[in-house]
């Protein structure tokens, strides 16, 4: 029986150093290819007619005159009369033609006609909702009684909107038809496991023969784990072409139907006794991810109010489907809770560092991390130095401010495997059916395998990204670098069980006193004693030496939760409404790094995404046609490279957090930025914005109703 | 993957004279074609062929058929054969199979298919093949690969200044525009040059010191003649808590 385990710091040559994504001297080049690159032989464009309407029955198709165009290749209707389209842009017909130009011709001749129904899209006033899936009230303690109690109390309404995952790289994929039910198909996914088995069941196919491959992709965030409608009607058109069909989504698509984070909404109530201890919450929810609703953000966020009460509803509109957004309900628990706790610290007259220290022990089981954590922050940010009460009283029309925010996520490993076959030629190779999403999941394999079997990094190879490799989960919920990882640690120790085997005898020593170190097997107690690797591969002859390994297995490699700290400075201008971002800082946790580099570039990458949604993104939706109406990236605004601020990352290591095992990080710091960026604002103008994104409009807006008056929370002291 | 798959509808170019061949005798093309010229064969032979030019009010008129038109890319020349709403982003991705350029917006907003003309970052896709056709172009892929990367690409690297990689391309071709115009940018410089394009994983931290320091090795580069930097070049030089705005 082995025991897996990860070593020890002084053990370890390239765990946990600043390692160079593997993959990006090709991608910088532009020599890596993505599924939108590849042109397969006779590859035909795929392209999809979409209904306009946000709500309608479908009354006719009529395909007639496409179906004769030279060029087309092949027609099929998608979604034919009688049906009940749930959202505007769900596909109608689908086409297949020898050029884009001939294919976009093809679908301006199709003709439709549709009985249009009413439609609903804005939730965001939910007495309008025509329909709503009311949760139970979930409550602990007593909270009417501590309610009344409470020395001071707010009450507040908060609120974001839907926000798209707007991939760089649109969703969208390539099928050709080797033989009558096997099928080839690049995809630009994020479970390039999963899809082999969605591919087989919506064309009727084994799954066996459905062969997916994923080299690069270009953005996922949580919205690319689905073979989608599309991806089966592309299967279909290229059968009924008989040739490879591409079928990628264009813009207008992209932010419409194939990403959105559901919006949520409350109505907080929450007491404190005069010295910052919570005592009391109350809260209604609602929120809506298209015609399911969507689900209950975790509200209290962290925080376990001892007398609590809080009730969601779920909203059906007529929006496209929501999709895991990058920390799935996180970000909104995070703002409505961390809103109404910065509105309750400003009626203590507390500073917020203070109130959440005041309050950690009902922070749960990561208190010890965030009391650290917040430490570091308040030092990297001059927190404590610089912090003022609500309203800056520098004159003029920029006022600066402070904010903070925390976050938990889970992030174990998933579900993988892995096979590592050491190649005569001294080569260890790692086969897992995973993909790198930009998270350098290639890369933290090759560190995982090489410091586990004593190599440097130019003698391990990684092939991910196909179907065929064994299996890995998606990558989803920060759950890959754990699930990876963990299966790679596996079978590179069963490896060693292997070679230690044959090479004991020949170095007169029992294998267990053996180690993999500096390119050889050598005697623990005795290293001038050992085997060149290839001396040691010599003894298995020509035959590759393979093992496997899995996860989860035997020994705590990988573990569930951590905690994160931010902390923002804006300056507002409260004539224009503009927000700027001075500095933001990240204080993050994720159990034992693999890759230091870019564990921390996924905490940029997720504070700036966060930064973003906060200050810019939405998702707006024309009441009149129900149509998304910010659909390319003039009007759906992501934040540029001027628009982040300064960016201070720190990552929490060494003992106390590398025992943990490995813990994925690439949702918790996308989670924090909304609050601790809106409680700036407060902090800065003295007034709550109580909606996200913090554009000008809404600025101004809630500027112009606080008046003079100070804050738009009301503050009520028993 | 294999690409010869043309579009059965449009003609080839003429008989011995392949859009490879070009690639592949390019320079030998281009003395022919001279400066501002279709190569003659080619250009007799489209004449002759099923898009030949029709004449209107006494003007000969191409299209809107597929035409010869000649790219200089990379410091090559290279004929092809296409519709004349062909934009130079297709014509590089799905012609030239120079897919470093991107496609995400296809309107000029997000900067993925940035590339020079003439030294100038411009979005290939919102410019039609046929009106740059006399101007050099330069791409992403022109600047080193995997294992001898130019100092640029290497920066980005280095400093981890991509992450799925989508947008990087253009990022880099952005950067490299303002490096040759501004070699010691500030960091307000770098804002302004790369607030063209857009990247949605986050990498804007890591990018600011790709070209900082891409900036200080082009200045090594100077002194060392132009050695090529390996991949990762540069050690790290930055402290923890990055990313200066």
């Amino acid at each position: 029986m082995v025991e897996y385990f990860w070593p020890e710091a002084k053990d370890r040559h390239l765990l946990g150093q600043r390692i160079s994504r593997l993959d990006g001297p090709a991608k910088a080049t532009g020599r890596a290819k993505y599924t939108y690159d590849l042109l397969p032989k006779g590859m035909l464009w795929g392209k999809i007619l979409r209904c306009p309407h946000a709500h309608a029955k479908i009354k006719s198709v009529d395909v007639s005159a496409a179906e004769k165009m030279p060029g087309v290749k092949a027609v099929r209707v998608i979604q034919g009369p009688g049906t009940e389209i749930q959202w505007a842009l769900d596909e109608v017909v689908g086409v297949a033609a020898t050029s884009e130009a001939l294919a976009e011709e093809a679908l301006r001749a199709v003709k439709v006609e549709y009985e249009v129904l009413p439609h609903f899209v804005n939730e965001a006033d939910l007495t309008k909702a025509p329909k709503v899936d009311a949760g139970a009230e979930e409550v602990v303690g007593d909270p009417d009684g501590a309610m009344a109690t409470a020395e001071v109390k707010i009450k507040g309404t908060y609120g974001m909107p839907p926000v798209a995952h707007n991939c760089m790289e649109a969703h969208g994929q390539i099928c050709e038809w080797t033989g009558p039910d096997t099928l080839n198909a690049w995809c630009s996914t994020q479970a390039v496991a999963g899809l082999a088995g969605q591919f087989a069941e919506g064309l009727g196919i084994p799954a066996a023969n459905v062969h997916v491959m994923t080299e690069y992709m270009g953005g996922g965030y949580g919205s690319k784990f689905s073979v989608d409608r599309w991806g089966i009607e592309c299967a279909k058109l290229a059968k009924l072409a008989g040739a490879p069909v591409k079928l990628m989504l264009d813009r207008r698509a992209e932010i419409t139907v194939a990403g959105d984070r559901p919006s949520a909404y409350g109505e907080i109530e929450v007491g404190a006794k005069k010295d910052g201890t919570l005592v009391a919450w109350s809260s209604k929810s609602w929120a809506s991810g298209g015609p399911g609703g969507a689900g209950n953000p975790p509200i209290p966020y962290i925080f376990q109010v001892p007398n609590r009460r809080h009730k969601h509803t779920s909203v059906p509109t007529n929006r496209a489907s929501a999709r895991a957004w990058r920390a799935p309900n996180h970000p909104q628990g995070a703002f409505l809770t961390f809103s109404a706790l910065d509105d309750l610290a400003a009626a203590l007259g507390m500073n917020p560092l203070d109130f959440v220290i005041q309050n950690l022990s009902i922070s749960g089981q990561f208190e010890k991390v965030y009391r650290e954590e917040l430490q570091i922050a308040d030092d990297l940010m001059g927190w404590r130095q610089r912090w003022h009460p609500r309203g800056d009283p520098a004159k003029g029309a920029i006022k600066r401010g402070l904010g903070l925010s925390l976050h938990t996520w889970g992030g174990r490993g998933h579900r993988s495997n892995c096979e590592v076959t050491v190649h005569p030629d001294g080569i260890a190779e790692a086969k897992i059916a995973t993909q790198d999403l930009g998270t350098g999941t290639r890369t933290v394999i090759a560190i995982v395998l090489a410091d586990s079997l004593g190599l440097p990094l130019d003698s391990v190879k990684v092939s991910i990204g196909d179907s065929r490799y064994p299996a890995s989960g998606g990558s989803g919920g920060s759950t890959t670098v754990g699930g990876v990882s963990s299966a790679t640690r596996r079978a590179a120790q069963n490896l060693l069980v292997t070679l230690f085997g044959k090479a004991a005898p020949e170095l007169g020593v029992k294998p267990e006193e053996l180690e993999a170190a500096e390119g050889k097997i050598r005697v623990k107690a005795e290293p001038a004693k050992s085997l060149t690797w290839r001396q040691a591969l010599s003894l298995f002859g020509q035959t590759p030496v393979t093992a496997t390994g899995a996860n989860p297995g035997t020994g705590d490699l990988t573990t569930s939760g951590v905690g994160g700290v931010q902390m923002a400075d804006v300056s507002v201008d409260i004539e224009t409404g503009v927000v700027r971002i001075n500095k933001m800082v990240a204080v993050q946790d994720c159990g034992l790094i693999i890759d230091l580099k870019t564990a921390e570039s996924q905490v940029y990458g997720g504070m700036i995404m966060g930064i973003s949604a906060a200050l810019s993104e939405e998702k707006v939706l024309d009441p009149v046609t129900g149509q998304v109406l910010t659909t390319d990236f003039e009007s759906y605004k992501m934040a540029g490279i001027a628009d982040v601020g300064e960016l201070v990352v720190h990552m929490m290591t060494g003992p106390g957090y590398d025992e943990r095992g490995v813990i994925g990080v690439g949702e918790p710091p996308v989670i924090s930025p909304g609050p601790a960026i809106s409680n700036a604002v407060a902090n800065a103008t003295g007034v709550r914005v109580p909606f996200l994104p913090l554009n000008p409009r809404r600025v101004l807006d809630a500027l112009g109703a606080a008046g003079t008056a100070g804050t738009a929370a009301k503050k009520e002291t028993a | 993957m294999a690409r010869d798959g043309k579009r059965e509808d449009l003609p080839r170019p003429p008989e011995g004279l392949s859009r490879r061949d070009f690639l592949r005798g390019g320079a030998v093309a281009g003395a022919l074609g001279g400066a501002g010229l279709l190569a003659g064969e080619m250009l007799e032979a489209a004449k002759k062929g099923p898009h030949a030019p029709h004449m209107e009010a006494g003007v000969e008129v191409w299209g809107p058929g597929p035409v010869p038109m000649r790219l200089r890319v990379n410091g090559r020349p290279v004929d092809l054969l296409l519709e004349p709403r062909t934009t130079l982003l297709d014509a590089l991705r799905d012609e030239l199979e120079l897919t470093g350029a991107k496609r995400v917006c296809d309107r000029g907003t997000c900067g993925a298919c940035t590339v020079l003309l003439d030294g100038d970052p411009v979005y290939a896709c919102s410019i039609l093949a046929i009106t740059v056709q006399y101007t050099p172009i330069q791409t992403v892929e022109s600047l080193g690969r995997p294992g001898e990367l130019d100092s640029l690409p290497a920066a980005f690297v280095e400093h981890d200044a991509q992450q799925c990689g989508f947008c990087t391309p253009g990022f880099v071709m952005a950067t490299k525009a303002l490096l040759d115009h501004n070699p010691n940018p500030t960091l307000k410089d770098i804002h302004h040059a790369l607030s063209g394009n857009f990247c949605r994983c986050g990498t804007y931290a890591g990018m600011r010191q790709a070209v900082l320091a891409a900036a200080a090795a082009d200045d090594d580069d100077d002194d060392e003649k132009d050695e090529k930097k390996k991949d990762g070049g540069r050690p790290p030089t930055e402290p923890k808590g990055v990313g200066h705005g």
